[in-house]
């Protein structure tokens, strides 16, 4: 098919064309963005913790006032531990989507100044570790020894720590963790084993975002020397009915202390809750990228039905010189195919464009360019799709309607 | 004329009922999604005191150690700086800040001990910041000074501890101290909240959190440091504090001072003053940093912080990029529409219509578009905001239609169909007679 009397006939509806154009090319760039926004919190959704979220779960007590950590420490667990499906539990300071416990930049040697990360530090009992389940992946387990008193905020003067795979390539890419030092201040620290995954308790909204999701730095520290939050294990689909059990009897067990009502709770409904805002930014823009998708759909709908009802005679007119339905149909969708073409064309400007906005004012990374075909093909497809009635239309008038009133 | 206009627009209109629903719907979604996303914008981005914020200013200088200088000074004071700035009281009016976390129990009330959150602060906090009271007053500058256990408390924790009657007189208990209420506010709710603000550099745009409610309970600034000691949070520090949470001599930044300052020359020397107090610790060798000393009004000091979250952004953008490809889309329709109509145009024409006739006529059947488009877009307007009070964030409480975006969301919808009829009518008013009749 020649597409040059197209082209003309599309000549003569200069404005109508150009409009659907660059309403196509502005559904093109705002497509080709929401859709890169959407796998951008579809990616954040998906950071693993490292720990087996269903079955643990987390007590949090305040306000406990002059209250001992040891004595503290052994009537919540004497609690807990005595809840029936409750394998194992034990101190921390924080977990993962729960509330952060300390931040702190880290230098690689004891002078320099210059913060080589902002990890976050969790202190952890042994009875914790083993409720976690955590293994280093590379280097040695932690003795009775490694657990040490601390000097202020859960944190030992010197230690021998695990820290997650991230921070590990990070702070020493392409080289051999285990034995590294780093420092917080004076407190001196030297890596004795790397865990896979190990998130920090905001992964995604700390100081270097998703780069830093597992900057996490894990510290032995004496059950002794915190109290207030406590890791326990259960089997998943007991969950529910073992925290409920947990929080009445941790809650009688302390009556001095605030027990933390929203903070005690699964380890996988405090991650539902931590990204509740992401899921609902992720829906809401899949629900423009969908109206968007029917509005664009419905112009094209309609200005295809008008320019149909507008040739009639024509259509009729080449109908009774010889051109098949076929033809008809095959003029419309090529038309259109041009049409989403031009505004395909103009609208990768617009998304490269918008991208460059985003950039700028959003902190959002690069749009990968494999984002702009995958639009370009969506849009293609949505414009054949709605062409596709007004053009069988077309391809339905008779020879004769030529003849009348000629 | 206007309602002869007015009839033939409905009579067209009523002849294509699909097409017409098309239209409207279209401006509808695109107002409703812009609407919704602008008033939130709207609520968010507002001056938290009107007519006051432009005499409020923070105050930040640069404790830090280290030689390399840094872009601005940090978000906020460590004590020393905080302490010396406001006892010098070059201000008309100045408090120092800072929220801690408290345990707090009335003694003669059956509701259990919570954790809340208090600030401490100084005398001049209340008029400084037009907070309105219920009942009862602040304290005077004489508390501050002695360390008086008073407090004031916000109209929230009065419902919940005392059924929102007169509580001044009545007894709290903050951890291990006692101390007696002198006012109560009535519901003070400023978006957002402002004066403990900070860290909006550092929040990845996950900046919904400055819009949640006052603290609780406001205690004296020296009083509030005496009862809640070791709870204390820094903001960051240079070096690892030896008494976590007693941040008093630490090596710490943890307190913010708002000063207001009611003529331009009193802005300019108390700038002079700030530069000349941190040379004079430069001298002293206590700070490094002394040019990094700053002033921002309040309004300054939010957009430093980005207050506005990302997404609340984003989305705002989003919407009006939907908002004109609806727009395009009824221009397109529209066009169809009359250009359709060519033939009865054409005999209107030549039964003497003007060209201007023809270009009213059309214009009234679009903003009458327009107009049904506003209706439902209005509606959808608020099912969005509805759907925003329902979700969990901390400025869900605050989102409502007011009466300004009431009038936007029509006076918006009018001008969008009618920009998009403009072009279309002009197409339509140009339709020459006699072409037209020929092929009639």
């Amino acid at each position: 098919m020649d597409i040059k009397p197209i082209l003309s006939a599309l000549s003569r509806h200069r404005v109508a064309a150009s409009l659907i154009t660059l309403e196509i090319a502005l559904a093109c760039a705002v497509l080709c963005n929401a859709f890169f926004l959407v796998a951008g919190r579809l990616e954040l959704m998906r950071i693993d913790s490292g720990v087996d979220e269903s079955s643990l779960a987390v007590v949090a007590l305040r306000g406990c006032e002059n209250c001992r950590n040891a004595d503290v420490n052994a009537r919540v667990l004497t609690a807990i531990r005595s809840v029936p499906g409750v394998r194992s539990a034990g101190v921390v300071n924080a977990v993962p989507f729960g509330e952060r416990a300390g931040d702190a930049g880290i230098t690689l040697d004891p002078e320099s100044q210059g913060i080589a990360g902002v990890p976050h530090f969790y202190a952890f009992g042994p009875d914790a570790i083993a409720t976690f389940g955590l293994q280093p992946k590379r280097g040695r387990s932690f003795t009775q020894a490694d657990f040490q008193p601390a000097v202020v905020y859960s944190l030992p003067a010197q230690a021998e720590v695990w820290i997650a795979q991230a921070l590990a390539d990070h702070l020493w890419p392409g080289e051999d963790p285990l034995g590294k030092e780093f420092w917080m201040g004076e407190f001196h620290y030297r890596v004795a084993g790397v865990v896979a995954h190990f998130a920090r308790p905001n992964p995604g909204r700390s100081e270097n975002g998703v780069l830093s999701s597992e900057w996490s730095v894990i510290l032995p520290v004496l059950d002794s020397e915190q109290s207030g939050r406590y890791v326990l294990r259960a089997d998943a689909a007991e969950m529910s009915r073992v925290m409920q059990a947990v929080r009445d009897a941790v809650a009688q067990a302390v009556p001095e202390a605030v027990l933390e009502q929203q903070q005690s709770r699964s380890l996988s409904e405090l991650r539902a809750e931590y990204f509740q805002r992401d899921r609902s930014m992720a829906w809401l823009l899949v629900g423009v990228i969908a109206a968007m998708l029917l509005v664009t759909a419905l112009g094209i709908v309609g200005l295809a039905s008008f320019w149909v009802a507008q040739r009639t005679k024509q259509i009729g007119i080449r109908r009774a010189l010889g051109a098949t339905r076929r033809d008809i149909l095959r003029y419309f969708q090529i038309e259109n195919l041009l049409i989403a073409g031009f505004g395909i064309a103009l609208g990768m400007l617009l998304a490269y464009g918008g991208n460059l906005l985003l950039m700028r004012y959003f902190e959002l990374a690069r749009l990968p360019w494999i984002y702009l075909p995958v639009g370009a093909v969506l849009l293609w497809a949505l414009g054949q799709l709605a062409v596709l009635g007004p053009a069988l239309r077309a391809a339905a008038i008779p020879p004769v309607v030529a003849t009348r009133n000629a | 004329m206007f309602g002869y206009y007015l009839n033939l627009a409905f009579r067209s209109l009523r002849r294509n009922p699909v097409l017409t629903a098309l239209m409207a719907l279209s401006i509808a979604v695109g107002i409703g999604a812009a609407m919704t996303t602008l008033t939130v914008m709207h609520l968010l981005s507002g001056d938290p005191l009107p007519g006051k914020s432009d005499t409020l200013f923070h105050v930040q200088v640069d404790p830090m150690p280290g030689d390399k200088p840094r872009k601005s000074p940090p978000d906020k004071l460590d004590y020393i700086s905080a302490i010396d700035l406001w006892s010098a009281a070059r201000a008309d009016r100045q408090a120092l800040v800072v929220d801690s976390e408290i345990r707090l129990h009335a003694p003669d009330v059956a509701v259990p001990p919570m954790m809340t959150m208090m600030l401490s602060t100084h005398a001049d906090f209340f008029a400084m910041f037009n907070v309105p009271f219920a009942w009862g007053s602040g304290w005077s500058a004489d508390d501050d000074a002695k360390r008086a256990r008073v407090a004031v408390i916000s109209s929230d924790l009065n419902d919940k501890l005392f059924g929102g009657g007169n509580s001044v007189g009545r007894t709290l208990r903050i951890r291990d101290s006692e101390v007696r209420i002198i006012g109560v506010l009535a519901p003070w709710r400023p978006s957002p909240q402002f004066y403990t603000l900070a860290g909006g550099n550092y929040a990845q745009g996950d900046t919904a959190a400055f819009y949640d409610k006052p603290e609780d309970v406001m205690v004296p600034f020296s009083t509030g440091l005496e009862i809640n000691d070791g709870h204390f949070h820094q903001f960051t520090c240079w070096a690892v504090p030896e008494t976590p949470g007693s941040l008093q001599n630490s090596p710490c930044i943890w307190l913010q001072l708002w000063v207001q300052l009611d003529s331009a020359g009193k802005l300019a020397d108390y700038r002079d003053f700030v530069a000349t107090y941190a040379r004079q610790q430069k001298e002293a060798g206590r700070i490094v940093h002394a040019d990094n000393a700053r002033l921002l009004s309040l309004m300054q000091w939010l957009d430093y912080n980005h207050v506005v979250p990302r997404d609340v952004r984003l989305q705002s953008w989003m919407a009006l990029a939907f908002l004109a490809i609806c727009l395009f889309n009824t221009v397109g329709l529209l066009l169809a529409k009359f250009l359709r109509r060519g033939g009865e145009i054409g005999v209107r024409r030549a039964l003497g219509a003007s060209r201007f006739a023809i270009f009213a006529q059309c214009l009234t059947e679009a903003g009458l578009i327009g107009l049904i488009g506003g209706v439902l877009g209005l509606i959808l307007t608020l099912v969005g905001l509805w759907t925003v009070r329902g979700q969990p964030v901390e400025y869900a409480d605050l989102v409502h239609l007011d009466l300004a975006m009431f009038v936007l969301t029509f006076a918006m919808a009018l001008a969008a169909s009618l920009a998009a009829g403009l072009f279309p009518a002009a197409r339509a008013a140009r339709i020459a007679p006699a072409m037209q009749l020929k092929t009639l």
